[in-house]
């Protein structure tokens, strides 16, 4: 069926989520994009609020028959961004690493490494769009049955404050993408070393770190999925598989993008009001001033984008394959709150421009939105092969 | 419970409209559009698929099988993916139907929607439009002023689809001229009454196979009777929006069959040797393209989706057509523009697209359902 309604119940948990967003996040969001690398003292409480709203969210599942439960998710995620983006992806338990570990982690697997937070550690300096070509390697101790993890990994999110990281590791550099498999490696494991702390244009709140493995030994039962190479075959849990964990998140990471940018024209709007300027859907386009018009533009671009991005997820809910879905939500969200935010400061002239207001500070955390989890390039050449039947060689 | 996927109706719909608009539509198209031609056996086929009496209820002569803005918006993008002209041309009663079926008095709709239900295309339309550059629906110059048992209408409108072949024409005018939505009232108008001018048959950029015409009013004097929905008048808004929901769809449709088409040629013009389609120039453009046809319609189906919950969607409907009229041109200029100096030949359709395109900004009140 084709419905726009957000139920009562959903509402609940999307007004819970918007105050915290609020009350917690809003107030501390300035500290600590001064204060970079600074441990968020409030994690802990954040946590214990959030999970009051996971809970709510259940019985709102519940109510809901069951189903529905990446939109409500968007719901959340999309205020809790509005609130802060860095905030958002440093005072949290749960990360991309974990996504990996629910989607492809074997029984014994989950119970031992459980909820703690995962990070997901991929791109090395080579390369980070180019993921198949991966430098890091990892071989396997038959004596001691343990793999020997070498690399370095870098602008891993959460790679400081972390319990576990999922890296990608090659068997064998030779055999491409087949060989690629990820591992999980607790922190506190020999030869595994933090060895930077980024520093950056904004999400300063976010802690994204260099990693280092030097003979780091993990035992054979920290691989995720098949360990065998399979060349020509295709596998569920493996290169491809973790391209679908992608396809999985994608509305997640993209939905970030609709809260940052969100929180700008809210503001914006509101300023702007307070100016005496209003926004009425019913003027001409002869009668809209460049002001209205920004505004309208702005609006629609972002509504078009949330509702894309709800598609794909909707599609997760049902259980369609949304690869081509999850990949317009992501290119359209990038792009379009990157040019919110940024208009939006320049609506609001030398001041959108002072840190006095937040407004600087949402541009720059939703710069990233448009680069991380696949570049939107790199989602306009996914959603162009698709498109088109192309394959790699064929569209480059 | 927040949802995208089509139930079985509407999947029935959309593959039926298709269908119609692969075999039908486009193996005249372009032939239609050279000779400004709309040809009266395409008239007759799209009547025979009867649109206008499922929407009816049987009291009146209907399949009575339900209405739906959404349905409608399903409908439309295929139509138009087929040809926009030929389309709005077979959509034209709808211009008049459904104001009388959501706002006509008991009379009224006894009077009109029995016609809607016959077996041989009813020629009806509507006149929304005015010729003036700095033109806005909600502000008409178009007037309505009683006078005892009659109204008088003053004033000049533009594209009013197939005006001269139509009986009826229904009118929207002001009962204050450039007032707001309010003022706004729908006038069934005969096409032979004293006082009515039809002009010569309209030259546009796009849309040549749709007679379009222009009207004038001098005090042209109508029957109180053929006010839409007598002194409780209609929601001029509602109308508008549907239209304007129903437009979008169609712009959609136009672009993607603009994108499809371009995607094609792509993959097999050779250049460089290897398909354009190869360079990222040009799957860039093509990727941006199904996003925006994707992102273009979330924003019709929302629109419509209050509609049919009788909830205002002036705001919807206004961000979907700044949204679609200003995507839509961008994508049916890319499908020009991917094809080069083929695309500018009237032999390949994307050429007659980017024409018919161009409209979406500018129409109102061409369609509605």
């Amino acid at each position: 069926m084709i419905d726009f309604e957000v139920s009562e119940a959903a509402k609940v948990v999307q007004d819970m989520a918007h105050e915290i967003a609020e009350d917690a996040f809003r107030k501390i969001a300035r500290y600590y994009d001064d204060h970079e690398h600074e441990f968020i003292k409030e994690t802990d409480e954040i946590i214990k609020k959030m999970n009051m709203v996971g809970l709510q969210a259940m019985s709102a599942l519940q109510e809901q028959g069951g189903k529905g439960s990446t939109i409500l998710a968007m719901l959340r995620q999309e205020e809790y961004n509005w609130g802060d983006a860095g905030i958002s992806l440093g005072a949290t338990n749960l990360g991309l690493g974990n996504a990996a570990i629910f989607a492809v982690a074997n029984e014994d697997q989950r119970n031992r490494f459980g909820t703690r937070y995962a990070s997901m550690a991929i791109t090395e300096p080579c390369c980070g769009s180019d993921t198949a070509n991966i430098q890091a390697t990892a071989k396997l101790d038959p004596e001691t049955n343990e793999w020997i993890l070498n690399g370095e990994k870098i602008f891993v999110t959460g790679g400081e404050h972390c319990e576990l990281v999922v890296g990608w590791f090659s068997l064998d550099r030779s055999l491409g993408r087949a060989a690629i498999k990820s591992f999980v490696i607790e922190k506190g494991t020999p030869g595994m070393t933090v060895t930077k702390l980024e520093h950056k244009l904004g999400i300063k709140a976010s802690d994204t770190a260099a990693i280092v493995f030097e003979d780091c030994r993990v035992p054979y039962e920290n691989i995720l999925g098949n360990p065998e190479i399979q060349p020509k075959k295709t596998t569920a849990t493996g290169f491809k598989g973790a391209m679908k964990t992608f396809d999985a998140t994608r509305p997640y990471v993209a939905i970030q993008a609709i809260g940052v940018a969100r929180a700008a024209l809210d503001f914006t709007k509101e300023k702007l009001e307070k100016e005496g300027y209003t926004f009425p859907y019913d003027l001409s386009q002869h009668e809209l001033s460049v002001v209205q018009k920004a505004i309208l533009d702005m609006e629609a671009n972002l509504d078009a984008a949330r509702l894309l991005i709800w598609k794909s997820a909707a599609m997760l809910d049902t259980g369609e394959r949304n690869s081509l879905d999850a990949s317009f939500g992501k290119a359209k969200a990038g792009r379009a709150a990157t040019l919110v935010t940024q208009k939006c400061v320049e609506l609001l002239g030398p001041l959108g421009y002072s840190r006095e207001w937040l407004v600087e500070k949402w541009m720059r955390d939703c710069k990233i939105t448009d680069i991380f989890e696949g570049t939107g390039q790199i989602q306009m050449l996914v959603i162009a092969r698709t498109i088109l039947g192309f394959n790699r060689d064929q569209l480059k | 419970m927040v949802g995208f996927t089509l139930d079985e109706d509407q999947k029935q719909i959309q593959d039926m409209m298709n269908k119609f608009a692969a075999n039908e539509l486009r193996p005249i198209a372009r032939d239609c559009d050279e000779n400004s031609e709309l040809p009266e056996e395409i008239m007759e086929k799209a009547w025979e698929l009867g649109f206008c009496p499922t929407m009816i209820p049987e009291k009146y002569g209907g399949y009575e099988m339900g209405r739906s803005a959404v349905n409608s918006a399903i409908m439309v993008e295929e139509l138009a993916w087929g040809d926009v002209s030929l389309s709005l041309g077979t959509l034209s009663p709808l211009l008049m139907m459904i104001p009388i079926l959501e706002f006509g008095t008991e009379g009224q709709k006894e009077e009109w929607l029995p016609k809607f239900c016959g077996e041989k295309f009813f020629p009806a339309t509507g006149a929304l439009m005015e010729p003036r550059i700095t033109f806005d629906p909600i502000k008409l110059h178009t007037t309505v002023d009683r006078d005892g048992d009659q109204v008088i209408l003053n004033g000049t409108k533009c594209m009013v689809p197939l005006a001269q072949q139509a009986e009826h024409i229904l009118v929207y005018a002001s009962k204050d001229k450039g007032a707001g939505a309010a003022s706004v009232e729908g006038i069934v108008v005969d096409k032979d009454t004293p006082g009515l001018t039809i002009g010569e048959r309209e030259k546009n950029m796009g849309l040549n196979p749709l007679p379009l015409f222009p009207l004038t009013f001098k005090d042209c004097a109508v029957p109180k009777s053929r006010v839409v929905g007598d002194d409780q008048g209609i929601d001029y808004m509602r109308l508008l929006n549907l239209s304007r929901a129903n437009l979008c769809a169609m712009a959609v449709g136009v672009s993607r069959a603009s994108y499809e088409y371009a995607r094609d040629y792509a993959k097999e013009r050779i250049a460089f040797g290897e398909p354009i389609a190869s360079r990222q120039a040009i799957a860039f453009m093509l990727a941006e393209a199904a996003m925006e046809v994707a992102g273009m319609r979330m924003l019709v189906w929302r629109a419509a989706w209050r509609l049919d919950r009788h909830e205002d969607a002036t705001r919807e409907a206004t961000l979907a057509k700044m949204y679609c009229a200003e995507q839509t041109m961008k994508i049916v200029d890319y499908g020009v523009q991917i094809l080069g100096g083929h695309g500018y030949i009237r032999e390949h359709p994307v050429e007659m697209y980017f024409r018919n395109g161009r409209g979406f900004a500018a129409m109102e009140g061409l369609a509605t359902g």
